[in-house]
């Protein structure tokens, strides 16, 4: 009898264990459920993590049409100041100019690199400098020789 | 100021560029459209330095180099002759192109001033945007410095062409391709200063085999590719007033190369390989035994006097000749006896795309008494006078009858159908594409051989007695 009500015992034990075991293992796939409905809520949130990449893509292509409509509007009187304007305004390149001539190594491992940057970017702003400054005027005189009869 | 803020403000830039090119749709409106153009460069500007705010140093640097630039470029654009304005442009797309590797080799050295990445760590998206902007960049330098010394005749204007070119031009761009990876995979500076030396040595080769005829063509070219190799940088940047304008500048010259292809009936694939005009078929005039009619100046103006309508067609050769002025003058002669004076311009005349507009505004020639070759070509009809000054190729009939000859199928303009033509021509030499004009053994046609200017000068002369 003793014995029946030990082994009855061990069986006991022996399920209870397995029942812990089965919480645990509910719980462990229920946590990570929920963790990945969180994830996903929060990128249904965020309009979903788009890299920004896509976005400047995306502008790319619009503006590649923009440009597409506004240069055959443009009249073909007026095609070498296109091509002098266009000149002017590619030169906004001078941006990534200003950004390398001003930069500061922050530590002795990038001082090298950014006394590198400092010496492109200086150059790279006289150029486009040049650009900036010989398109728009150029244009500028050129439209101001067009005028009407009379 | 945030970057949200700032990212706008480059928006802003963007839309303003896009303005100044609308502007161009009419003479009336290009003026604003041009300060538009200059208000968005300014917020460019002003933006990146209040984001970036440089030290002293750096901020002297850069005020340094913005005068020393904009003083070139200001004396530039005062002194320049509206003839060499093909060269001008050259120039400068040559410049863009430098600016752009520059700015790439920048990004590499300095990553973290970019935002792409720390040093050694750059992210691989940035990287081949960093080479694709380098190497368009380097290409765009090179092709224009090429086309620049050709324009200025500093180099020949024939087609230069070197043995198994084509092969050269695929090895080459496919040593391109590997750099790109080698410099991706390994984010080593030496892939990055091969790739842009590769591009450098494809930039000549493929410009040097095109001829001075097809130049329009390359201007157009190099200007779409100066337009790429920004927004490549654009990209590496995440600038939205770069990617924008690099987009408009890159579909501009696309545009331009395609209407200048149409109006030499040329296929792009074929002006890009190169070779055309180069076997200039020597003087033709060997088989050439028939005579030409050879009128004076006197008779010239004899026979403009009494016309009631002219239409001039000015080419190339009034370019090199300064013409515009004298011919200016002998149109307002000619309107005061009751001449109704119009201009025919050839999409091809000239160097470059509205290169003879331009001349013809210097000379202060009303732009509403300037047509296109597809409004006024049904005109030459009722026209006393066809007066063709410099230019011969775009007024060749065989262009329309010969299917053997070199420019069968390019528009052309009319002229045949006046009632007399005037050819005013320094020889009988052929044109660009060294073909024969039927059009001199007309006998409605008369050659005024000499120097353009001087000859329009003679007429003026004999129209004041």
């Amino acid at each position: 009898m003793t014995d029946s009500t030990q082994q009855l015992l061990e069986k006991a034990q022996a399920a209870a264990e397995a029942a812990r075991h089965l919480a645990e293992q509910a719980q462990h796939y229920s946590d990570e459920l929920a963790h990945t409905a969180a994830a996903a809520a929060a990128h249904g949130l965020a309009g979903g993590a788009i890299d920004p990449f896509v976005f400047r893509v995306a502008i790319f292509a619009m503006a590649v049409f923009v440009g597409y409509y506004v240069v055959w509007s443009v009249t073909p009187a007026l095609h070498t100041p296109l091509m002098s304007v266009t000149n002017a305004i590619s030169s906004v390149i001078i941006v990534g100019a200003l950004l390398a001539a001003g930069v500061e190594g922050m530590t002795a491992a990038e001082a090298s690199g950014s006394w590198w940057a400092n010496v492109f970017g200086f150059v790279a702003v006289i150029l486009a400098s040049v650009n900036i400054f010989g398109g728009f005027l150029v244009t500028e005189r050129m439209l101001s020789m067009y005028k009407k009869k009379g | 100021m945030s970057a949200n803020i700032a990212a706008l403000l480059y928006l802003v830039a963007g839309v303003l560029f896009i303005f100044a090119l609308r502007g161009l749709s009419s003479p009336a409106t290009s003026r604003e459209g041009n300060r538009y153009g200059m208000i968005g460069m300014a917020i460019a500007v002003a933006t990146t330095l209040l984001t970036h705010f440089p030290s002293f140093g750096g901020l002297l640097t850069i005020v340094i180099g913005v005068a020393i630039g904009g003083g070139t470029g200001a004396w530039r654009a005062r002194t320049v002759q509206m003839t060499a304005m093909p060269e001008l442009v050259a120039g400068f797309h040559a410049l863009v192109g430098l600016a752009a590797v520059l700015v790439a080799a920048s990004a590499f050295f300095a990553p973290r001033a970019f935002g792409i990445g720390d040093a050694n760590e750059i992210h691989a998206g940035s990287l081949v945007e960093m080479s694709l902007g380098a190497a368009i960049g380097a290409i765009t330098f090179t092709g224009s410095i090429i086309a620049f010394l050709k324009l200025s005749e500093r180099m020949t204007g024939k087609p230069i062409l070197l043995p198994e070119r084509h092969t050269i031009n695929i090895m080459l761009g496919v040593a391109l391709l590997a750099l790109t990876a080698l410099f991706v995979g390994t984010q080593s500076g030496v892939w990055l200063f091969l790739l842009i030396l590769v591009s450098f040595a494809l930039g000549v080769t493929l410009i040097i085999p095109i001829g001075g005829a097809d130049m329009p063509v390359v201007v157009s070219m190099l200007n779409s590719y100066s337009g790429w190799a920004a927004a490549g940088i654009g990209f590496t940047l995440g600038n939205l007033a770069l990617i924008i304008t690099g987009a408009l500048v890159g579909s501009s010259g696309a545009i331009l190369s395609y209407i200048m292809c149409k109006g030499m009936n040329r296929s792009f694939i074929s002006v890009i390989l190169g070779g055309f005009g180069g076997e200039v078929a020597g003087p033709a005039g060997g088989k050439e035994t028939r005579n030409v009619k050879q009128g004076s100046a006197e008779d010239a103006g004899y026979i403009m006097q009494n016309a009631g309508k002219i239409i001039i067609v000015p080419g190339y050769g009034m370019a090199v000749a300064q013409a515009q002025h004298a011919l200016r003058e002998m149109a307002d002669m000619l309107k005061e006896e009751g001449v109704d004076i119009k201009y025919a311009i050839h999409p091809v005349a000239g160097r470059m795309p509205g290169h003879m507009n331009v001349l013809l505004a210097e000379a202060n020639v009303p732009y509403d008494e300037v047509f296109e070759l597809e409004d006024i070509n049904s005109e030459f009809g009722q026209a006393d006078v066809a007066f063709v000054i410099g230019a011969n190729d775009v007024t060749n009939p065989a262009a329309k009858t010969d299917k053997t000859s070199a420019i069968y199928g390019m528009p052309i303009l009319d002229v045949e159908k006046a009632k007399t033509v005037l050819f005013l021509k320094r020889g009988m030499g052929s044109g660009y594409a060294g073909v024969e004009n039927e059009l001199f053994f007309r006998p409605n046609t008369m050659m005024l051989f000499g120097d353009a200017k001087k000859t329009v000068e003679s007429i003026v002369k004999s129209l004041a007695h």
